[in-house]
C-alpha cells in the first residue's frame, strides 16, 4: 500500500468515526439550545442503542450471518424499534429527572445528568457484562473495491463500512431539512432562540422540548446500532467514550448549532484517526482536546456559529 | 473414712499424672517435629485454586515419605499447617490476616519454613515480618517481579523493604511477570517472526510486560516496529489496525490484562482480517483465560493459532511430559484427588520439595533452626517437577521456564516450554 493509499484508507475510517460522532453530537447540541443544558447521559443513549439491537437480534432468534431475506424483513424492523425505544428512554429521562428542574440554577439538572449518565452505565453493566460485549456479524463483510467493482487496490474497504455512511447521512440530511423546512422545526427554531418570546406567540415550549429529546435520543440509538453492525463490539462505558468526543464536536462546531455539530463531529473523527496515525494513540486526546482549545481561544462560539441558536440550521 | 479415701484418690491421681507426663514426655521425645506454615486464600472464588495447591503440598509430602521408607527429613516429622489468609468480610486475600499468620509462625518456635502466599499484595505484608526472623520464606505463586529484584518499573524502594535484616530470605519457583515478556520475544523469534509491533495498557502490570519484551527483542534482533499505549476503554482500534498492517510486523505483542484492553485488540485484529493476513497476536497470563476467547466472538472469530500467550511457569501437562518425576506427580494427583491439577499446583508440590530437601541438608550438617534451613535453601540445587532448581542471589530460579500457549478449537491449549534463550537454539 503506498502512502497515499494508506492516507485515504485512514481517512476514510475518520469519516466513518466522524459520521457517528455527528449523530451523537446533533443530540448534545439540539438539547442545549433549546434549554441550555448539557446532557451528559446522552452518551449512553448511544451505548443503549448497541445493548437494544443486540437484544432485539437475539429475542428474533437471528443468527450471524443473516440471510438476504432475513436482513430485509429484520433490520429495518430491529432498526425502528432501535431508535424509537432510545428516543422514548431520552423523553422519560428528561421528564423524570429534568423537568422538575426546568427552573432551577443551571447546575442543578447538569449533576442530575450525570447521576443519570452513571446510572445508565451501572444499569447496562448488569444488564449485560462488565467485560467485552460481542456483537455477531449479522451483515456480510465483502470488500467492496475488490469484489464489488473489480479494482485491483489495497484499500479495504468492507461492505460494513459503507454503513456508518449509508445511515448516519441520510439521518443528518434529513434532521436538517426537518428543522429548517416544517413548521414544527420552526418551532424548535424558535424556542432555541427565546423561549419566553415562544411560549408568547402561543408555541407549546415543553412539547417542543420533548420533541428535541426525543428525535436527539434516536439519533444516539441509531448511532448505537450502526456501530454495533460495523464495529461488532462494544462495551458499558462506550456511551461515555463516545458521548466525550460527541460533546467536544459539537462544543467545536458552536454547541447548540445543527450544522456546528455536523462540521464538528467530523473534523473530531478525521483529528482523532491523524493522530492515531501519524502520532500515536496515546497522544490522541490531548491532541483533540488541544484543538477544541486552540479553537475556542480564537473562536469561542465554534466553528461554524454562535451559541445561540438552533436557528442557523 | 472419706479422709483416707480423699488422701488416696488424690495420691491415685498423682501417680496417674506423673505416668501419663511420662508416657508423654517419651512419645514427645521420639519423633521431633518441625512446621511449616501455609498461607493462601481457602474460600471464596479462591478455593479451588488455594485446594489444589493445598493438595499439591500435601501429595509432595506423601511421596518424600514414601521415598524415604515413611519417615520425614532426618527424622524429623514435618507438619505443614494450611492457613487462610483471605478475610471472610470479602473473601479474598487480606493483609491484616497474612500479617497474623506470618507473626503466629514467627512466634511459634516449632515454625521454621513459612510457605505463601499465592497474591504477591500479600507476600508484600509477610515477607518483612519472615524477613527480621530469618526464617526462609518460599512462595508457590507470586509473580510480581519487585519482590525479589529491583526491576526496571518496580518501586524505587522494592526489594529493599521486603529485607528488612539486609538478608535475602524469600524464594520463588515459578518464574516472574518481567521474564515472561523475555521469554516471549525468545519465542517470537523462533516462530519465525522479524518484526513486531507491540501495544499495552498503559498500567503497571502491561506496560512493564511490554517494556520487559520490548528490552529484550531488542538485544536479541528482533525489530519493533512500533510500540505504543492504548486508550484501554477504546472500541475502535481501525485506525491503529491500519497502522500495524503497513508496518510490516508479522506479530502483535499486547500487554494487556482482560479488562484493559486486550479483548478489543484481538477482536478488531479479528474483525478487520490481521489474522487472515498470517498477523499473530502475543500476550501474557493476564489474558489467558477462557474470558478471552468469550468475549472477543468465540471459536469462529478468534480463529486457530492466531492467538498465542505465555505463562509464567509450565502448565501441568508440559510439567508431566517433562520427566518421570513430573508425571508421578501428575498422575498421583490425578489418582489421589479425582482431577488433573491447575496450573499453580506443580509449583506447590515443587516448593513443598525444596523445603523437605532444605531441611534434610541442613539436618546433615547437624542444625536444624532457622538459619540453618535458610541457608541450605540458598545452596537448593536438584531436579524437580518443573525442572532443575537453583536459585540465584534474589531467590529467583535460575532456570525458569515458561509455559508457550496457543488458542486453538475455543481453548487455550498449552505448548511447549519457552524461556528467554530459546532463539538460541530453537526447537
Amino acid at each position: 500500500m503506498t502512502p497515499v493509499e494508506f492516507f485515504l484508507q485512514q481517512s476514510y475510517v475518520g469519516l466513518t468515526i466522524g459520521a457517528y460522532y455527528a449523530l451523537i453530537a446533533l443530540g448534545y447540541t439540539m438539547v442545549y439550545g433549546i434549554i441550555e443544558l448539557i446532557n451528559f447521559a446522552h452518551g449512553d443513549l448511544f451505548a443503549f442503542g448497541f445493548l437494544i439491537s443486540l437484544t432485539l437480534f437475539g429475542v428474533f432468534g437471528l443468527q450471524a450471518p443473516l440471510e438476504p431475506i432475513q436482513a430485509i424483513i429484520f433490520l429495518p424492523l430491529i432498526f425502528l424499534i432501535t431508535i424509537l425505544s432510545a428516543g422514548l428512554l431520552n423523553l422519560f429521562i428528561d421528564r423524570v429527572a429534568y423537568r422538575p428542574l426546568r427552573n432551577a440554577p443551571r447546575l442543578a439538572p447538569l449533576i442530575t445528568a450525570v447521576g443519570v449518565s452513571f446510572m445508565l452505565e451501572n444499569i447496562f453493566a448488569i444488564w449485560y457484562t462488565p467485560g467485552q460485549i460481542n456483537y455477531p456479524a449479522f451483515l456480510p463483510s465483502v470488500n467492496v473495491l475488490q469484489d464489488w467493482f473489480g479494482l485491483a487496490t489495497t484499500l479495504r474497504i468492507r461492505s460494513i463500512d459503507l454503513l456508518p455512511i449509508a445511515v448516519p447521512v441520510p439521518l443528518m440530511i434529513g434532521l436538517t431539512i426537518f428543522v429548517a423546512r416544517t413548521k414544527i422545526g420552526k418551532a424548535m427554531r424558535a424556542a432555541a432562540q427565546d423561549r419566553d418570546a415562544a411560549r408568547m406567540v402561543g408555541i407549546d415550549v415543553e412539547r417542543v422540548i420533548m420533541l428535541t429529546f426525543f428525535i436527539g435520543g434516536a439519533l444516539a440509538g441509531a448511532a448505537g446500532m450502526v456501530v454495533g453492525l460495523f464495529l461488532n463490539t462494544g462495551r458499558y462505558l462506550m456511551g461515555f467514550e463516545a458521548g466525550l468526543f460527541a460533546f467536544t464536536a459539537a462544543v467545536l462546531g458552536g454547541i447548540g448549532n445543527i450544522r456546528g455539530a455536523l462540521v464538528g463531529g467530523f473534523v473530531i473523527g478525521m483529528i482523532r484517526v491523524y493522530s492515531d496515525t501519524y502520532l500515536a494513540p496515546e497522544w490522541t486526546r490531548s491532541v483533540i482536546f488541544a484543538v477544541l482549545i486552540l479553537v475556542l481561544v480564537f473562536f469561542p462560539s465554534g466553528l461554524v456559529g454562535s451559541t445561540t441558536t438552533v436557528e442557523k440550521a | 473414712m472419706i479422709k483416707i479415701g480423699k488422701q488416696r484418690l488424690l495420691i491415685g491421681l498423682l501417680v496417674l499424672a506423673m505416668i501419663l507426663t511420662a508416657c508423654g514426655g517419651a512419645g514427645g521425645g521420639e519423633a521431633k517435629t518441625i512446621r511449616v506454615y501455609a498461607s493462601w486464600p481457602l474460600q471464596g472464588g479462591m478455593l479451588p485454586i488455594g485446594d489444589g495447591m493445598r493438595n499439591s503440598a500435601k501429595l509432595a509430602l506423601k511421596h518424600y515419605l514414601e521415598d524415604h521408607g515413611g519417615t520425614g527429613p532426618a527424622g524429623f516429622s514435618v507438619e505443614v499447617i494450611f492457613n487462610d489468609d483471605a478475610s471472610p468480610v470479602t473473601g479474598s486475600w487480606d493483609g491484616t490476616v497474612e500479617a497474623e499468620i506470618a507473626q503466629k509462625c514467627v512466634n511459634d518456635p516449632l515454625c521454621l519454613v513459612y510457605f505463601g502466599t499465592y497474591n504477591s499484595g500479600a507476600a508484600k505484608v509477610s515477607s518483612p515480618i519472615t524477613n527480621t526472623a530469618g526464617m526462609a520464606h518460599i512462595t508457590p505463586a507470586n509473580t510480581y517481579p519487585g519482590l525479589t529484584w529491583p526491576c526496571p518499573t518496580c518501586a524505587e524502594d522494592e526489594p529493599g523493604i521486603y529485607r528488612p535484616s539486609g538478608v535475602q530470605t524469600y524464594f520463588r519457583t515459578n518464574g516472574n511477570d518481567f521474564y515472561q515478556g523475555y521469554a516471549a520475544a525468545s519465542w517470537s523469534v523462533c516462530e519465525g517472526v522479524e518484526k513486531v509491533y507491540i501495544l499495552d495498557d498503559r498500567q503497571l502490570y502491561g506496560k512493564g510486560v511490554a517494556d520487559a519484551m520490548e528490552t529484550h527483542a531488542k538485544e536479541i534482533g528482533l525489530e519493533v516496529v512500533g510500540h505504543e499505549g492504548v486508550e484501554s476503554t477504546d472500541i475502535d482500534f481501525r485506525s491503529l489496525m491500519g497502522k500495524i498492517e503497513v508496518s510490516g510486523a508479522t506479530l502483535v505483542y499486547g500487554g494487556f490484562v482482560i479488562d484493559s484492553g486486550g479483548v478489543q485488540v484481538v477482536q478488531q485484529m479479528a474483525n478487520l482480517g490481521l489474522f487472515d493476513k498470517g498477523i499473530k497476536f502475543m500476550g501474557p497470563d493476564g489474558l489467558v483465560d477462557a474470558a478471552l476467547i468469550d468475549q472477543v466472538g468465540g471459536v469462529d472469530v478468534i480463529g486457530d493459532g492466531n492467538v498465542l500467550l505465555t505463562f509464567p511457569g509450565l502448565a501441568p501437562e508440559q510439567v508431566r511430559d517433562l520427566s518421570d518425576k513430573g508425571k508421578r506427580f501428575y498422575d498421583g494427583y490425578v489418582q489421589e484427588y479425582g482431577n488433573a491439577p491447575d496450573a499453580w499446583d506443580s509449583y506447590a508440590y515443587q516448593s513443598t520439595l525444596v523445603i523437605l530437601d532444605s531441611i534434610e541438608r541442613a539436618a546433615a550438617k547437624g542444625e536444624v533452626t532457622r538459619g540453618a534451613i535458610l541457608q541450605a535453601m540458598k545452596e537448593t540445587d536438584f531436579e524437580g517437577v518443573t525442572g532443575r532448581i537453583q536459585f540465584d542471589e534474589n531467590g529467583d530460579p535460575r532456570q525458569s521456564s515458561m509455559g508457550g500457549f496457543e488458542v486453538r478449537d475455543g481453548k487455550i491449549v498449552p505448548l511447549a516450554p519457552i524461556s528467554g534463550d530459546m532463539h538460541t537454539s530453537c526447537p
